[in-house]
């Protein structure tokens, strides 16, 4: 308490200062109203971007690891070399899913997928939608809410019924009704009825498996229906290829059987497979890069909010050494009277702190309100942590502190004598 | 007035400041300007002393070592029995604090801050709460008779006023030594007066009083004086006392 009653007199005559030389104080401030600025606002914007990032990998699942059937690189070359048309034909097959299953250990469930782009119809609307042609597992392997109705069952694969799930998103923009359960729509040359809605996770990253219109059929339906072949007519002829899974998912007992078991399904998959048609996805892998991108990002981006905040500091410093010059008589004035010089050094580091904290606060809201505008015009997510607020107001201080220590520590190691006779 | 000799060493009770042999050289180049050279005196607790002398004489020297802004090149300067030469920065400092009021002629006070803020300064150093702090810069100001200003910054006063709120500061911590480098020096003869009325107040009052002045009607107001020439003492009288 008594502490504060000795240190406000001298806030008080820090912030004086700072009024008087208003456009002094502005212009030093500048400097750390845009290197604190800078802090938060990047903070926010890399914490957005990694969150995303991060979300959708978490929500693959660490247990699991995604094996993808992938356009092999040297097709081109190795083809009939007919111009009308030709047959890709490569990726996963139904038996590489029962392999996997059979051989590697310590696998709990293989969720086979098949993923083509077809054009889905309801009356006169008509939305091109991402057919999911899956099995009942796919639900527990990327867990969705529900929004209405039901997921696919066991009886629908057997049955191999004309059902689909669609996504919320597809669903709006498919019909923009509440009562879609129950509806027939068509696909491609199927008509089926819509059993279910599930909500739509946060939109589609490159490695999510979910875009944002999706219907998902049974795997067997999909087979009846649309064969393995997707085959596309343009101006130029006849194009398609046949891939019989697009995506097997595995997911494993626990974690720590991720890593040895996607070496596993590896080795399985390349003694069957002569062309490198495929890819394995570990979202623990992925979620380990992409915690390492964060930090490596993390750094630069500290580096520069660094050197920011060094050149603001070296301004701070600059302005109070004139002022120390400036004051010299005050200094020599306040030693006379019998002040300590631990009390000059005080009271010359309160006054740069002064400046470098209102600098601090100034960039604080610049910081807050750059994040806002930037979410509001390119919906970029940022994500503005309470400790970034922490952090910045605590370099201010520091920086105030730190640059403030030099002047001050010379104004308190002028000779009384010397500092009174100064005009 | 007593002219030490070297055996009598030790300062007697009574005595607030004792100087034995105080030198104090400054080298300037390879020139020695003796500022002070070799002087002894000693000065006893509610004494009111006059330092005189022409310019040059060494009177603000004597006046800083005096106040323990300054320390003798050589010499001992004996304060309230301690040698000042054993004392620290920090020591010094708190010395002026708790036991010296300083007034100059060119008046110091601080710009920025107003005249009550000007006074409440040693308050602020002694770790006064603010309540009283203000309280007493009023009662202060109101001895001095600058009340009416309390509010205004020192640009916006007199030179007068000025001198009365530098005095008002002195007086803030209740020193036992009052000390004045030409308090006067700055002001005409009329304001002169008022500003040595007060001083005769707080002597009577049993403060020890030293005043550096060469005006020799300032000097009268004094019970002692002594005069300087060249760093030597040339005349010392303790008539009055
Ligand atoms: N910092 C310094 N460096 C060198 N010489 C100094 C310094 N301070 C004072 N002197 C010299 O010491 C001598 C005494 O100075 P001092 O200020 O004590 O004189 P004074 O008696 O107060 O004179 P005045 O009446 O003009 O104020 C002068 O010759 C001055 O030039
Ligand atoms: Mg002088």
């Amino acid at each position: 308490m008594n502490q504060v009653f000795y240190f406000w007199p001298f806030v008080k005559l820090g912030l004086t200062d700072v009024w008087r030389h208003k456009t002094r104080s502005f212009l030093t401030m500048l400097g750390m109203v845009f290197g604190v600025g800078s802090v938060i606002a990047m903070l926010a914007v890399g914490e957005g971007a990694s969150q995303q990032a991060l979300e959708s990998i978490k929500r693959l699942g660490s247990e699991n690891i995604m094996v993808m059937s992938v356009k092999p690189t040297d097709e081109e070359g190795s083809n009939t070399g007919s111009q009308r048309g030709r047959l890709a034909v490569y990726g996963l097959l139904y038996d590489d899913e029962a392999r996997i299953r059979e051989t590697v250990p310590g696998v709990v469930l293989t969720v086979p997928a098949r993923m083509t782009r077809r054009v889905a119809r309801l009356n006169e609307r008509q939305l091109e939608m991402r057919v999911v042609e899956t099995v009942p597992e796919w639900f527990a392997v990327v867990q969705r809410p529900v929004l209405a109705g039901r997921t696919l069952a066991p009886n629908d694969l057997q049955m191999r019924a004309n059902v689909c799930v669609l996504t919320e998103h597809g669903v709006r923009r498919l019909l923009a009704a509440e009562h879609m359960v129950g509806q027939r729509i068509r696909i491609s040359s199927g008509v089926f009825e819509v059993i279910g809605i599930v909500k739509n996770e946060t939109g589609g990253t490159v490695r999510a498996p979910d875009s944002e219109a999706d219907a998902y059929i049974p795997l067997t339906t999909g087979t009846k229906l649309f064969g393995e072949a997707n085959i596309r007519y343009s101006a130029g002829g006849m194009e398609g290829e046949k891939v019989e899974l697009s995506q097997i998912i595995v997911r494993m007992a626990e974690t720590a059987f991720v890593e040895p078991a996607s070496k596993a399904i590896e080795t399985v998959l390349a003694r069957f497979h002569k062309k490198k048609d495929y890819r394995i996805d570990v979202p623990l892998t992925l979620l380990r890069e992409a915690e390492r991108t964060k930090r490596t990002y993390n750094i630069v981006l500290g580096a520069i909010a660094g050197i920011s905040l060094l050149v603001g500091g070296i301004g701070i410093m600059n302005i109070m050494l004139a002022s120390v010059t400036e004051r010299t008589k005050e200094i020599g004035i306040r030693r006379a009277i019998g002040a300590r010089r631990s009390r000059i050094v005080v009271q010359f580091l309160i006054n740069t702190c002064v400046l470098s904290i209102g600098g601090g606060v100034v960039g604080l809201l610049v910081g807050v309100a750059i994040p806002l505008l930037i979410t509001a015009f390119t919906g970029m997510p940022t994500v503005v942590r309470p400790y970034s607020l922490l952090l910045a107001f605590g370099i201010s201080a520091g920086i105030g502190i730190v640059f403030g220590l030099y002047p001050a520590m010379r104004a308190a190691s002028l000779d009384p004598i010397d500092a009174l006779r100064h005009e | 007035m007593i002219v030490h000799t070297t055996e009598r060493e030790r300062p007697r009770a009574d005595e607030v400041v004792r100087l034995d042999e105080v030198k104090r050289h400054y080298r300037v180049g390879d020139e020695t300007v003796r500022a002070l050279d070799g002087v002894s005196f000693s000065i006893r607790t509610g004494s009111y002393w006059a330092i005189m002398g022409p310019s040059g004489s060494g009177k603000s020297t004597m006046l800083n070592i005096l106040g323990c802004l300054d320390r003798p090149s050589s010499g001992a300067y004996w304060l309230n029995g301690v040698n000042v030469a054993e004392m620290d920065d920090n020591e010094l400092s708190d010395h002026r604090l708790r036991n010296l009021g300083f007034v100059f002629q060119s008046f110091n006070l601080i710009p920025q801050l107003t005249v009550s803020e000007n006074i409440e300064v040693p308050m602020l150093y002694l770790g006064m709460p603010q309540i009283e702090r203000r309280q007493k810069a009023e009662r202060l100001a109101e001895r001095v008779g600058i009340s009416h200003r309390l509010r205004h910054l020192p640009s916006e006063l007199s030179g007068g006023q000025r001198q009365r709120v530098a005095v008002a500061r002195a007086l803030a911590n209740d020193p036992a030594v009052l000390l004045a480098d030409e308090p006067t020096g700055n002001l005409d003869s009329a304001t002169s007066v008022q500003i040595m009325a007060l001083f005769q107040e707080l002597y009577e009052q049993g403060k020890t009083v030293i005043l550096v002045t060469h005006e020799p009607d300032i000097a009268e107001y004094a019970k002692a004086k002594i005069v300087l020439k060249d760093g030597v003492i040339l005349s010392c009288e303790e008539g009055r006392l």
